[in-house]
């Protein structure tokens, strides 16, 4: 085997892993009870995404996906956990066990279908593009996380996982978006990241406003309207 | 060059709109900042009558016939709000409160800006940029009153509306690998997707299709995903209503229905087909919601989702009879829901409740008021001579040409159940003794209870009223020339060639 192809396997594999503990991760913002761990776990994926943009990154000799990682970090890593802290205050989004709709190994039953649903969905997509190596793993995995992330907004009773979701939706839609769409103008990708940052915002202020005026972070008990 | 001026102004009032000059400061900026924006939408749109396009920036920031229509509805319909919200926030909020007035005007415009964004961003990523910016920056304008049920309308909104984005953007990321798979030297407009379009993948490209119609049909409130709609729309206070309903809704509407070129020749029925069974449901769920409300806002919110799916249905008949059909009933809609949603304001004003059951014979509470809850009513369930009767019987009549029998059967029906929940609730409320059953929400409505001069109306408001009421009835008997073509225009855009 050349240096080249030892080079390229060893990349694949990398980026393997990366796919699956993104996965797992996504599974663990589902069911993990603690808050704070949650929070963590977000940390965890956005790094993981910079590190699969950073695999391509190498591998397409692109300067600009190395630019999308760079901005993952400040944003996801950096500023959106400092910005969540200083808008919900630490006392709501540290301390406290979620509740859920679902316990959690029923959750958890629901996230393996929705993984292998995702799957089915994806691989006539990679079959008919002829999709190469790193498709394989991000799109599927990318799919699964923004499904997995819509159910975990869904089932959770506290603003700040909610909010989570949210972000682990968009951690997934691009974590297959540094495969697929690799060459987008970094104009589109700087606004994204601006974007994520003013849900971030927008939200964490939306739930300290709602715990200032009902004193709970608890949203999946609002239900005054509805229809009867 | 009027695109770039018209994002510009529209930002600029935001940012002066905060500046502590005094209680009038804010809402001249804003109204003369609407007024400018609707001015150059104008010339824009002229510019477009032809079938030609506007270019600021080429591949970033263009507009054509279709995009000049939303944005001629957007800046008409945010000049009436800027009006009526004169009147209507002089009247809601303390007069000390000057931080939270400067504030909501500040909002306002930030708003407008990002839904004029939509219409006049062509590559398709800034676009969802644009219609994720229309959630973020309204969310505050929602939870405005700070009610609690305000709150939590605020939050189902901006979690529900952030979902569908987040599914939205990776449909957007799915059509952008579908063309460089393509291999086509076009940017990722939305000119250039469609010439891209035949050369794509068809796996990818419906897939990439359905994530962006559930993702933006969530914005829209396509039935199953508006549960937060009527909630957004009744808690939020009255002229934001207007945008809300009358013009957000319409430009992801708009978004969608960009993507119909994309398939050509068989896969045509294949969108139209999605677009109709959307469309269908979410008519009759909300025709059937809007009898059992209890609430004139929510009331008219149902409607909102309800002629969401009218257009979607008619989008999806294709041909160009049902498209020019979909044009009609885009402006006719939002111009007749900000009536209604202005209506309801100077009504809440005059009574205190949004409470159907605890308003009767408003006519002689305040006569103006019910006046134009009538004609609103009227016009939105889609009572002849008034602009949405002629936008639905064009869209019923282009369907029964193209032999969709069923279809249009549902349709009508739908129809008929909507105007009859319609005018049996507004009747109740318009006609009758004069008495007002108030509950004790009265004094919580605002944070503050009602002026004891209440029959007598913001003069702003009126004003509102009247300049959103002409087009309503102009439009049912008589269209002008130059928005003819502009309709003509647009739905030859969207035509299968």
């Amino acid at each position: 085997m050349s240096e080249p192809d030892l080079l390229l396997s060893f990349l694949t594999k990398l980026n393997a892993l990366t796919g699956g503990v993104f996965l797992l991760s996504a599974f663990g913002l589902v069911a993990i009870r603690q808050m704070l761990t949650c929070l963590r776990l977000y940390v965890f994926q956005s790094l993981l995404l910079a590190i699969s943009a950073s695999i391509i990154g190498y591998h397409y000799a692109s300067i600009h996906l190395f630019a999308v990682a760079a901005l993952t970090i400040a944003t996801k890593v950096i500023i959106i956990p400092w910005l969540l802290r200083h808008t919900v205050g630490y006392e709501s989004y540290a301390k406290r066990e979620i509740s859920q709709v679902i316990n959690i190994p029923a959750s958890l039953l629901i996230a393996l279908g929705i993984t292998i649903l995702s799957y089915c969905i994806a691989s006539p997509l990679l079959t008919a593009a002829g999709a190469g190596i790193f498709e394989r793993v991000n799109l599927p995995v990318g799919m699964a996380s923004l499904i997995l992330g819509a159910f975990a907004v869904t089932v959770r009773r506290e603003a700040v996982p909610q909010v989570l979701g949210i972000l682990a939706m968009e951690n997934g839609a691009f974590f297959a978006g540094v495969s697929i769409a690799h060459t987008l103008p970094f104009i589109a990708e700087l606004a994204a990241a601006f974007d994520v940052l003013i849900i971030a915002l927008v939200m964490g202020l939306l739930a300290l406003k709602i715990r200032k005026t009902l004193g709970k972070t608890a949203v999946g008990e609002l239900i005054a309207l509805k229809e009867e | 060059m009027e695109l770039l001026c018209i994002l510009i102004i529209s930002a600029l009032a935001a940012a002066l709109s905060l500046i502590p000059m005094g209680k009038r400061f804010a809402p001249v900026v804003t109204l003369l900042g609407t007024m400018a924006v609707f001015l150059l939408s104008l010339r824009t749109a002229l510019a477009t009558v032809t079938g030609g396009e506007v270019v600021a920036v080429k591949d970033w920031l263009s507009c054509d016939s279709f995009s000049a229509l939303i944005l001629l509805l957007v800046s008409f319909v945010g000049l009436a709000a800027a009006i009526f919200s004169w009147g209507y926030i002089d009247a809601t909020v303390e007069a000390t409160e000057d931080r939270k007035i400067r504030r909501y005007y500040s909002r306002f415009n930030l708003f407008l800006f990002s839904m004029l964004a939509v219409a006049i961003f062509s590559h398709l990523a800034m676009v969802w940029i644009a219609v994720e910016l229309t959630t973020l920056l309204s969310v505050f304008l929602v939870s405005f009153e700070s009610t609690p049920e305000a709150l939590e309308a605020a939050w189902k909104y901006v979690m529900l509306t952030c979902m569908g984005a987040a599914l939205a953007l990776f449909g957007i990321l799915l059509l952008y690998w579908g063309m460089s798979l393509a291999a086509t030297q076009a940017a990722f407009t939305w000119t250039g997707l469609i010439a891209a379009s035949p050369k794509m993948s068809p796996a990818i490209l419906y897939t990439a299709f359905l994530f962006i119609l559930i993702g933006f049909g969530t914005k829209v409130g396509l039935v199953p995903m508006h549960t937060w709609l009527p909630d957004a729309h009744s808690q939020a206070p009255s002229p934001i209503c207007a945008l809300l309903s009358g013009i957000e809704t319409t430009t992801v509407l708009y978004c969608i229905m960009r993507l119909l070129p994309m398939f050509q020749g068989s896969a045509a029925s294949y969108a139209g087909r999605w677009f109709i069974i959307f469309g269908l449901i979410s008519a009759g769920v909300a025709a059937f919601l809007l009898i059992q409300a209890k609430d004139y806002k929510r009331l008219f919110a149902f409607s909102t989702v309800e002629h969401m799916g009218i257009i979607l249905v008619a989008a999806g008949l294709g041909g160009y009879a049902a498209l020019f059909g979909a044009m009609l009933q885009i402006v006719s809609h939002a111009v007749t829901k900000s009536l209604c949603f202005f209506s309801a304001g100077v009504t809440l004003l005059a009574t205190g409740t949004r409470d159907i059951a605890a308003i009767r014979g408003l006519i002689r509470i305040s006569p103006l008021a019910a006046i134009f809850l009538m004609v609103g009513g009227l016009g939105i369930a889609g009572a002849p001579p008034l602009a949405v009767f002629l936008s639905e019987f064009s869209i019923l009549k282009a369907g029964i040409m193209n032999g969709q029998y069923l279809v249009i059967g549902l349709l009508a029906l739908f129809l008929v159940v909507a105007f009859f929940g319609i005018m049996y609730q507004i009747n109740r409320m318009v006609f009758g003794s004069p008495e007002i059953i108030l509950m004790d929400e009265r004094t919580l409505l605002f944070g503050r209870s009602i002026i004891p001069k209440r029959n007598i109306l913001p003069l702003t408001c009126i004003i509102a009223l009247i300049i959103t009421i002409i087009p309503v009835i102009l439009f049912g008997i008589y269209l002008p020339e130059q928005l003819y073509q502009l309709f003509h225009h647009a739905a030859a855009s969207l035509g299968r060639m």
